[in-house]
């Protein structure tokens, strides 16, 4: 455990990429297997323990500790393994040497009693550091600024191999990875991906940036709606049909009426959408499906689901990702009259002539509906690789939209913000709303878009202005307005002003603004799209 | 029955009410009692400043010498009398010349402790255990999660590092009042007799504690044309600024710095890793959490009040422990003034 509480100590503090990079390299030819598999999967988030999640240990630390001191500390530290870590006392039974193979195994003929007892055994015997390394094990989530992305580069530079290779057989293999491991040592063959139903990673999209315009050869570029639906791959194979999320969860079991066996037998990449070919529906019908694991029959009827398809990376059990994307359309608009013909798919239409003026007005029309965020673009010579790839695919979203709301609570911020009040709600007038025109109601929670400058005078003016405590939340004084930009607004019963906002962040504080100008609900509601 | 209907709190800060005289006010006073020279705590503006000579020497380096109409240098455990009310300035810890206030009225003795550590430090006086009636504490670092090591164990990390990367300058962050003079007289004693270069905002007040007799050894102003102008190395050198340089000009000029803070709050992982410190230390001016209690206990209030930083937790302790305790919610200390 305390190679692994190093490593992450020093990936935590390691000012760069490639410092991180070297970090990882020593440790992978520095430590046994099982131990750094096991390691590396709490880097890539791949190790999941089972029975010991975040509740557990909050019930530990619970046990061992004033359960008032111990909300009030997690609530500034906002880590709970770090909360934990910290608070539990040093004791003098230490031991050195406990290693995560150790620890593993252990848990995993443990039942949920024994869990416990075996965690709190642990924290009794190691320092502090190790303690948080362990906590971090068991709980995920790492944030030592490692993706996995990085651990495979750092395999490759370990064994002097191209990443690619390494990136093609992860899906295959789970932690502790001893397939990879016993193949990149010699002692194995390399795992082999052939006609199974595993999940291929993604080829992702940069924003284009303002600057980048001016640039871009639009002309080698295919154009494309940039759906706002869930982003999912198609998997057949001999062992059926598998749908993924975009972090590669498998989610055939929410989906069943896309995770049907096909006789064509490959992968495709598209968006989930409520609705049906014809008639989309809305984000909020998707998202209805996307938060119900199994979903009964009668939801599935109501508010069914189709993938929009608009590429290919297998294709009866070949692999077209080394082709460039003109090919595999060619290809995937062959398949879809063909082996991919169903009601539940339908192909994601190419938009003629991509010049920069059609482009600016697409994306001005895609407020008109149609659940349409902005535009995709996509070298016509590019290849599907996985990850962001420079030069290849573009999203050029559509300008989002803005509203001058007034901050009406405030609450520290967690972790490296816990000296800020960082995180703001925020309100509109109630005109439009069943309240009173006169009273504000929250909106849009937000906690980015501003500068670290003024996060500072952010802080100053809620400290300066508070008029109640809830708890860790601040009432403020209801004078300031903020510009607010979001991504879309939408009907929510969930919420008493009987809107909510998705992805608010801030765009200007106003100042200068008095707050009886700021938007009401009606302005708001006047925004929602479908 | 305790009396404290004379000590109040006003929009300025703590008041005692006979003395017309305010403690630590955010805002210009006729008079004020200055518990330590930081500067949400020692503001300028007031006519007349009662304070320690330590604490109105400091004021001088910050303000200019004629800060205040009248100045009071009141020594520690020197006795002095203000409208009836008994005054005592006892040592704090904290930074040199911090005091806590001890004000004995109407048969109750109550005690602004001001900022307040119970760590060794060989740059102030240390703590004095004073039993009073009410004690007003802060809390920057009022939560379990806070434990802070000792900062001999602290300061060798420093020296591991600076044998670890001969090539690189060493520049740590630390406030300019206190904490800089605390790190070079750790390293002192820690055996490091090289020079220490400091940033030039940090000259003034190591020269004042150099005068009460604070030895810290060879220290020189960091040369910046100079070093622009690489004719000067610093590279395995230990160089202090202040943590507002950190991200500045200054600091990049430095070759492949190895960027180091110093304060109570590196403990928090995330929190320290902002600003790019590579290595955090964890060495603070403030009690840790239990110190405080510690403190509280000693001192034998029977009620406790809380100025500044995580109150909740600690009247939560209190009132586990059976002792009546409250905020104060003062407004205008900053918690990073460490
Ligand atoms: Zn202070
Ligand atoms: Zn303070």
């Amino acid at each position: 455990m305390k190679i692994f509480a190093d490593l992450l100590h020093s990936l935590l503090y390691a000012p760069q990429r490639l410092v991180k990079q070297a970090y990882l390299v020593e440790f992978i030819k520095n430590t046994p297997d099982p131990d750094r598999g096991y390691a590396l999967s709490a880097l890539t988030g791949e190790l999941s323990i089972q029975g010991v999640k975040a509740g557990l240990i909050r019930k530990i630390a619970y046990q061992k500790c004033d359960p008032v001191l111990f909300d009030l500390s997690y609530d500034f530290v906002g880590d709970l393994a770090e909360t934990t870590a910290l608070i539990w006392p040093n004791t003098t039974r230490q031991v050195s040497g406990i290693r995560i193979s150790d620890i593993i195994s252990k848990l995993k003929t443990a039942n949920r009693i024994d869990a416990g007892t075996l965690v709190q055994e642990w924290l009794d015997q190691l320092p502090e550091s190790q303690r948080w390394a362990l906590l971090k094990l068991l709980t995920g989530g790492l944030r030592v600024g490692v993706s996995a992305r990085m651990v495979r580069l750092a395999l490759a530079q370990s064994y002097q191999i191209d990443v690619n290779e390494i990136e093609q057989i992860w899906p295959l293999i789970e932690p502790p990875y001893l397939e990879l491991f016993n193949w990149l040592d010699g002692k194995a063959d390399k795992p082999d991906a052939a006609g199974r139903a595993v999940f291929r990673p993604m080829m992702l999209a940069h924003p284009l940036l303002e600057s980048e315009i001016a640039e871009m050869d639009f002309a080698s570029f295919q154009a494309e709606w940039k759906w706002d639906g869930a982003r999912i791959q198609l998997v057949s194979g001999s062992d059926g049909v598998r749908i993924f999320s975009r972090s590669g969860d498998d989610i055939s079991g929410t989906f069943p009426e896309i995770a049907k066996p096909l006789s064509w037998h490959g992968v495709i990449d598209g968006e989930l959408l409520a609705g049906n070919p014809n008639k989309i529906g809305s984000f909020q019908q998707l998202q209805l499906r996307l938060n119900r694991k199994k979903p009964s029959v009668k939801m599935i009827s109501e508010t069914p689901v189709f993938m929009r398809v608009y590429d290919i990376l297998f294709d009866n059990n070949i692999d077209v990702r080394e082709h460039p994307l003109e090919y595999r359309r060619e290809v995937l608009e062959a398949q879809m009259k063909t082996g991919l013909k169903t009601c539940y798919l339908d192909l994601s239409p190419i938009l003629a002539d991509a010049s920069l003026a059609n482009l600016q007005t697409w994306r001005q029309q895609c407020r008109a509906g149609g659940l349409i965020e902005g535009v995709m673009l996509k070298n016509k010579t590019s290849s599907y690789q996985a990850g962001r790839i420079k030069g290849s695919w573009f999203k050029w979203k559509r300008d989002p939209l803005t509203a001058d709301l007034v901050i009406l609570y405030a609450q520290r911020g967690h972790g490296k913000r816990s000296s800020f009040f960082s995180d703001f709600t925020l309100g509109a007038w109630g005109e439009g709303s069943e309240y009173d025109a006169q009273t504000l109601l929250p909106v849009a929670k937000a906690y980015s878009g501003f500068t670290d400058d003024e996060l500072k005078k952010l802080d100053k003016f809620v400290r300066e202005n508070i008029i109640q405590k809830f708890g860790p939340v601040r009432e403020v004084e209801k004078t300031l307005v903020v510009e607010i930009a979001f991504d879309s607004v939408q009907y929510s019963k969930r919420h008493k002003s009987g809107i909510a906002t998705r992805f608010p962040r801030f765009k200007a504080i106003r100042w200068d603004k008095p707050a009886r100008d700021a938007n009401s609900i009606s302005d708001l509601i006047a925004m929602i799209d479908i | 029955m305790i009396d404290t209907s004379w000590l109040k709190i006003s929009k300025s800060g703590l008041y005692i009410v006979p003395a017309k005289a305010h403690i630590d006010p955010v805002r210009s006073v006729n008079t004020a009692i200055i518990t330590h020279g930081h500067a949400d705590h020692a503001r300028a503006g007031h006519k007349h400043v009662i304070a320690t000579p330590q604490t109105l020497e400091i004021m001088a380096v910050r303000y200019g010498a004629n800060f205040a109409e009248q100045k009071t240098a009141v020594k520690y455990n020197q006795k002095i009398q203000l409208a009836g009310v008994n005054l005592t300035l006892i040592p704090a810890g904290h930074v040199l010349g911090s005091a806590q206030i001890a004000m004995e009225y109407a048969d109750t003795k109550i005690i602004a402790a001001g900022d307040y550590k119970r760590k060794s430090d060989p740059t102030c006086a240390p703590f004095q255990v004073e039993k009073c009636d009410v004690f007003i504490t802060e809390a920057t670092f009022g939560l379990p999660v806070f434990s802070h090591p000792t900062p001999e164990a602290e300061i060798q990390k420093l020296l591991e590092v600076q044998q670890l990367f001969p090539e690189r300058s060493v520049i740590i962050g630390a406030y300019s009042l206190g904490k800089a003079q605390r790190i070079i007289a750790l390293l002192r004693a820690a055996g490091y007799e090289d020079t220490i270069f400091i940033h030039g905002a940090m000259k003034k007040l190591c020269e004042l504690y150099v005068s009460f007799g604070i030895e810290l050894g060879s220290l020189q102003t960091t040369p910046i044309g100079r070093i622009d102008n690489q004719q000067i190395s610093l590279a395995n050198k230990f160089i202090l600024a202040p943590p507002s340089a950190m991200g500045t000009k200054w600091a990049q000029r430095l070759c492949d710095p190895l960027v180091v803070s110093a304060s109570g709050w590196m403990q928090v992982r995330q929190r320290a890793k902002q600003g790019g410190v590579e290595l955090p230390l964890v060495i603070s001016d403030h009690a840790d959490w239990n110190d405080i209690l510690r403190t509280i206990k000693e001192v034998e209030a029977s009620e406790v009040w809380v100025t500044h930083g995580r109150e909740d937790a600690i009247i939560h302790a209190c009132t586990q422990m059976g002792l009546a305790a409250k905020a104060l919610s003062l407004i205008g200390y900053e918690d990073e003034s460490e």
